[in-house]
C-alpha cells in the first residue's frame, strides 16, 4: 500500500501523471478515489477488497479527458482497458496501469503489451459462483426460466446502474434514450426491463470482460451479471476467445456452425 | 365461424432471396398457410433483433426469419453477420426463458418457392400446436394484472 502511495506521489509530483484513479477506504467496501495531488494520494489503498471496476472512469471525458492518467486495475479492469484500446477509446501513451496480482502484490506495467502478456499468462480469477448460477438456470425447463427472470426483472426500476458501472457502456447516446423509434419503453415494466437487458447484453457480445460490475452495481440485487456471463460463455463456445480488433458481431467466419437454421 | 386458434406469424425476409422466393411460390400457384404476414427487408443483416421482440410484444405467435443461403448474399456478407447475431440471440432468449420454438430461421433462395411454402406450413403447424403466445405479450403490457389496484387508486376519497 505504501509502495503504491509513494509511487503515485512521485508520479503526480513530477507531472508524469495528472490524475490517478484508485481506491480509498469507504464505509463498507473501498470506494473510488480520483487523486490529483500528493495529499490525495495519501488516502490511496489497494487490497483484495478493491474489486470494483475503475476502468469505467477512463472513458469519462469530463474527468479524464486528455489527462495523463494512472489507474489501479483489477484483472478484469485490465481486460476492459485492452478492449477499450482495441476500440480506439483510449490513447495508449496516456495511461499507466497498476495491477494487483493474485498473490496480493502490486505490479506496475510500463506498456500495454506487458498488460496483454500478463492477462494471457495469468489465469482469470474464478467465476465458480457465476458458473453455478448459469448451470442451475440452464437446467430449468423454459417455463421456469421465464418465471425466474420475469420475477427478477419485475423488480428493476430502471436506474441504469448496470449501464453506469460498465466500462464498455461508453456510448454518449444510448438506445434507451433514443425515441425515434423508441425501442425500449422508458417506464419500468417487466418486459421493457428485459428488453433493456437483452439489448445491453447483445451490445456486450464479445466485448464484455465478464467483470460482474453490473450485478454488483444493481441496488436491487438482480443477477444481471449472470446474463452477461452466459453471453460471454456462449461467445467463447461459438467463436472462441475474442481477440484483437473487431467485435464478435461485426466480423464473421463463413464456417460458423449452427444447428437451427433450416 | 370456426373458433380454432389461428396463429399469427410474422415473417422477416430479405428482398433478394426469400421475398423473391415467396413471389415464386405464388406464381407457381403453390398453396400455403395464409397466417403469415411478410415484412420485406433489404438484407437479413438489416433485421434488428429488437424487431423480433417487438413482433411478439405486438401479438405475433410465431416469427420466421429468412434470407439468402450462405455465400449468396446480395451484399456478400449480410447473412453471415446475421447468422452470428442469431446464434447468440437465440441462445440468450432461451436462457431468459423466451420460447425459441416460436422463431424459425431459414435460408430460402429465389428459386425455392416450394421450400418457402414448406417452411411456412411447418411453422404454422408447430405454432398451432404450441398455442397462442400470451406470456410475452402480458409482460409487455404496462400494469398488466393490476387493473383493480389502478381503479382503486383512481377512486376519489369520499
Amino acid at each position: 500500500m505504501n509502495e503504491l502511495r509513494s509511487k503515485v506521489k512521485e508520479l503526480l509530483g513530477s507531472n508524469a501523471l495528472e490524475l490517478f484513479i484508485g481506491y480509498e477506504r469507504g464505509t463498507r467496501l473501498p470506494r473510488p478515489l480520483l487523486a490529483a495531488s500528493a495529499e490525495d494520494a495519501d488516502r490511496l489503498i489497494f487490497d483484495e477488497y478493491c474489486t470494483g471496476n475503475l476502468a469505467v472512469y477512463l472513458t469519462r471525458k469530463d474527468l479524464v479527458g486528455g489527462k495523463k492518467t494512472g489507474i489501479a486495475a483489477s484483472y478484469y479492469a485490465m481486460r476492459n482497458i485492452c478492449r477499450l484500446l482495441d476500440e480506439n477509446q483510449l490513447q495508449e501513451g496516456a495511461i499507466k496501469i497498476f495491477g494487483l496480482t493474485p498473490e496480493g502484490t502490486l505490479k506496475a506495467f510500463d506498456t500495454i503489451a506487458d498488460v496483454r502478456r500478463y492477462l494471457q499468462e495469468t489465469p482469470a480469477p474464478s467465476k465458480q459462483v457465476e458458473d453455478e448460477w448459469v448451470q442451475e438456470i440452464d437446467a430449468m425447463p423454459a417455463a421456469e426460466r421465464w418465471k425466474f427472470w420475469t420475477s427478477e426483472l419485475s423488480k428493476c426500476f430502471k436506474c441504469y446502474a448496470c449501464r453506469a458501472a460498465c466500462p464498455m457502456c461508453y456510448c454518449t447516446k444510448c438506445i434507451v434514450e433514443v425515441n425515434r423509434p423508441q425501442w425500449v419503453q422508458p417506464w419500468a415494466a417487466t418486459l421493457s426491463n428485459m428488453e433493456w437487458q437483452i439489448n445491453r447484453v447483445m451490445h456486450m457480445a464479445g466485448r464484455c470482460a465478464d467483470c460482474g460490475a453490473c450485478g454488483t452495481a444493481c441496488p436491487l440485487g438482480i443477477p444481471v451479471h449472470i446474463i452477461a456471463h452466459k453471453m460471454a460463455e456462449m461467445v467463447r463456445q461459438s467463436f472462441g476467445e475474442p481477440a484483437g480488433k473487431g467485435a464478435v458481431l461485426s466480423t464473421f467466419n463463413p464456417n460458423d456452425e449452427e444447428n437451427f437454421i433450416r | 365461424m370456426s373458433t380454432e386458434f389461428e396463429p399469427k406469424i410474422l415473417a422477416f425476409v430479405c428482398n433478394w432471396c426469400t421475398y423473391a422466393g415467396a413471389d415464386l411460390t405464388g406464381t407457381s400457384r403453390i398453396k400455403y398457410a395464409s397466417n403469415v404476414k411478410i415484412v420485406r427487408f433489404p438484407c437479413t443483416g438489416r433485421i434488428d433483433f429488437m424487431l423480433l421482440l417487438k413482433a411478439f410484444a405486438g401479438g405475433a405467435d410465431g416469427v420466421i426469419v429468412s434470407g439468402c443461403h450462405p455465400n449468396d448474399c446480395h451484399y456478400t456478407s449480410g447473412n453471415f453477420h446475421a447468422r452470428r447475431r442469431w446464434m447468440l440471440f437465440r441462445g440468450l432468449l432461451d436462457f431468459l426463458g423466451i420460447d425459441v420454438r416460436r422463431i424459425q430461421f431459414s435460408w430460402v433462395s429465389a428459386a425455392e418457392g416450394a421450400k418457402w411454402a414448406e417452411v411456412v406450413n411447418k411453422t404454422v403447424a408447430d405454432v398451432r400446436e404450441l398455442g397462442p403466445y400470451s406470456e410475452y405479450k402480458k409482460a409487455a403490457e404496462f400494469l398488466a394484472g393490476n387493473e383493480d389496484v389502478l381503479l382503486k387508486e383512481q377512486e376519489v376519497a369520499q
